[in-house]
């Protein structure tokens, strides 16, 4: 990957555009992950590091790694403030991943209540990276908000079936002047490849990679799908002919100056 | 005696139409009709139905339990990955004022009877604490006279101080009590409806506000008008027809997660075990394949639920259990009152007879052992 092909995220630079999830797997395991995965950020759940656990899961996450605490929990933008105001109380730095869910059931995020939500802590300074179901008007009420990235679902979250709101999250990296983090629902390295090579500019997962029954390994095979996407969509792909094959007669051929 | 359908002048009646749904669904379900290939059909789908949930249930669904146990494995692993939440439970009172003819607790049960006083719920969570837990349980037996509301949430609010996450097992109140627990720093009402056929709940429960049928049907509801977060679903297993009544619970946690979807929904899975004074009290007709059936169905219908495993089954079905379904598991328990602090002096009797009393340490590395991940906290009271 070129030097100069970094993401940069509320003005902080990364070389990686792998961002890992760690809520589901053993802690133990977290740290060959990220190494395997090539990580430079890992989401954690603010609630999993409010403990005195023996085995907290802060201390398994390398000191190197950005954390992207996250709002999980929150059922709408109040309680989602607070969680992400007692997160930087805790240390967890400045970045906050906003996750709003009203709905126990599909977990799908709740928009509006997450877009008062990034305003009220862009306004206080954080780097907001709000996930969020893949709709052009909620992306450009964040970005008017302050959202340092958006993060659109791929699918309802845990899935694994890739890639099924397309065509939305298109339109998002087409439309919007942030960077597009797809999140949620990508269950294989070649969705994530796919995702990367239609521009998104970096990939989040965990059930994927928890789910899996080589933990450390499936991370690896993210990481190089996720570059290859990179690349691919760098080299600017080919044409693609829906049907048929190129008139070897041109059809314009009559005009004569 | 008190018509169980009738409720007295103190008990909040609210709209709802969820027990009517519940009640005609449970009468017309017939679990002999369904075929290994409804079960077949059932686990092929992506979401389970109603219809698919009662064929994971019938009779047919028995033999199935191999294919069952992978399902539901994948579907907790999508939900909850290899995450084993750890709890215990704090018995602070077993006074009770029902006559439940099952139950150890019941008042007419010749047991010793305590009440912890505030000093003697702090020593007792001190003592939990100490084993590294973050998550308690409080209950009390169902005596709204020797354990009312105020002492309730003076329990809550003293488990505030040791706690992150604090449940409440106690007798069915009224919203604006919930209210005020909630707000006290409780989150999580757990109520076990123990069996859904009103006719055998009638034969069950003798005397108290339990007998009132409705009261106890629409108590998680109130919890959720009240600002609960989450609200726990049980029948007691081998009081009725066990697969009916696994329907019911299901069905019940279900309508009420549709009418509030912010609902957090978990389960628990007890059956009847002994209890002091009554031999003919036996877990006999829910056999571990039995339950197994009805845990395995819980994950597969409802597979974001949480569902807590009891310690009235033995270690290694609790311990394989969590990899198929469950997703909580209480250690260090003890069902009488006050033997947290002073083991060797129980000021009061215990519920029930415990078939797993693994101390913390424990359950943590057996869960390790498994390839699974303790967690002593997921939760953030905001």
């Amino acid at each position: 990957m070129a030097d100069f092909d970094k993401i940069i995220i509320g003005g902080k630079e990364f070389n990686s555009r792998f961002i890992l999830g760690s809520g589901k797997y053993n802690v133990e395991l977290i740290k060959a992950a990220i190494e395997h995965a090539g990580a430079e950020i890992i989401t954690l759940a603010l609630r999993r590091t409010n403990t005195n656990d023996k085995e907290n899961i802060t201390e398994f996450i390398p000191k190197n790694v950005t954390l992207l605490p996250n709002t999980s929990g929150a059922r709408n933008a109040q309680e989602a403030v607070r969680i992400a105001r007692l997160a930087k109380e805790a240390g967890c730095g400045n970045f906050v991943k906003i996750e709003i869910m009203k709905d126990s059931k599909y977990l799908l995020p709740d928009n509006y209540e997450t877009v008062k939500a990034t305003e009220i802590l862009a306004n206080e300074g954080f780097i907001v990276m709000p996930y969020m179901f893949p709709d052009l008007n909620t992306a450009r009420d964040l970005y008017n908000a302050g959202a340092a990235s958006v993060m659109p679902l791929a699918a309802p979250i845990g899935s694994n079936k890739g890639l099924c709101a397309k065509e939305f999250i298109q339109i998002l990296i087409d439309e919007i002047d942030l960077p597009i983090i797809v999140d949620a629902g990508i269950g294989r390295p070649s969705q994530a490849c796919e995702a990367m090579e239609m521009g998104a500019s970096a990939v989040m997962t965990n059930t994927a990679i928890a789910t899996a029954g080589n933990i450390v390994q499936m991370a690896g095979a993210f990481k190089k799908a996720i570059e290859a996407g990179r690349e691919a969509y760098l080299a600017k792909l080919g044409r693609v002919k829906d049907k048929g094959a190129s008139a070897s007669s041109p059809l314009t051929g009559f005009i004569l100056d | 005696m008190q018509d169980i359908m009738t409720y007295t002048s103190d008990m909040e009646i609210i709209e709802s139409d969820i027990q009517d749904k519940v009640l005609s669904a449970l009468e017309s379900y017939d679990y002999t009709k369904y075929t290994k290939d409804d079960v077949l059909t059932a686990l092929g789908k992506d979401i389970c139905t109603i219809e698919d949930y009662k064929a994971l249930l019938s009779e047919a669904a028995s033999d199935m339990l191999e294919e069952m146990a992978v399902k539901a494995k994948q579907e907790r692993m999508k939900h909850f990955g290899t995450n084993v939440y750890l709890f215990t439970p704090l018995y602070i009172s077993n006074y009770c004022e029902n006559y439940c003819v099952y139950c150890g607790f019941n008042c007419h049960n010749k047991i010793k009877r305590a009440r912890l006083n505030l000093e003697e719920i702090e020593k007792e969570m001190q003592a939990i604490k100490a084993q590294g837990l973050e998550e308690i349980l409080i209950l009390t037996g169902e005596s709204r006279r020797m354990s009312d509301v105020e002492y309730i949430a003076q329990a809550v609010k003293t488990a505030r101080k040791y706690f992150k996450m604090i449940g409440l097992e106690v007798y069915p109140m009224n919203t604006k009590d919930y209210e005020y627990l909630q707000k006290s720093g409780a989150d999580y009402i757990t109520v076990f409806q123990e069996t859904y056929n009103p006719e055998k709940y009638k034969e069950l429960h003798l005397g108290g506000h339990k007998r009132i049928y409705p009261y106890r049907f629409n108590a998680q509801e109130r919890a959720l008008k009240g600002g609960m977060r989450g609200v726990a679903f049980a029948a007691l297993l081998g009081l009725d027809d066990f697969r009916k009544d696994a329907f019911a619970t299901g069905l019940h946690a279900y309508l009420l997660q549709k009418k509030y979807p912010h609902a957090e929904i978990s389960f628990s899975c007890p059956r009847l075990r002994p209890i002091i004074n009554n031999d003919k009290i036996n877990p006999k007709d829910v056999h571990e394949k039995q339950l197994l059936q009805v845990i395995l169905a819980y994950r597969i219908f409802m597979p974001y639920a949480g569902l807590t495993i009891s310690t009235r089954e033995r270690a290694d079905f609790r311990d394989n259990v969590l990899a198929l379904a469950a997703t909580k598991i209480s250690a260090g328990v003890s069902t009488g009152v006050g033997s947290h602090s002073d083991n060797s002096n129980d000021k009061g009797d215990d519920q029930f007879i415990i078939s797993d009393d693994r101390n913390v340490i424990e359950v943590y590395n057996a869960i390790k052992a498994k390839g699974m991940q303790p967690v002593t906290n997921d939760y953030i009271y905001v």
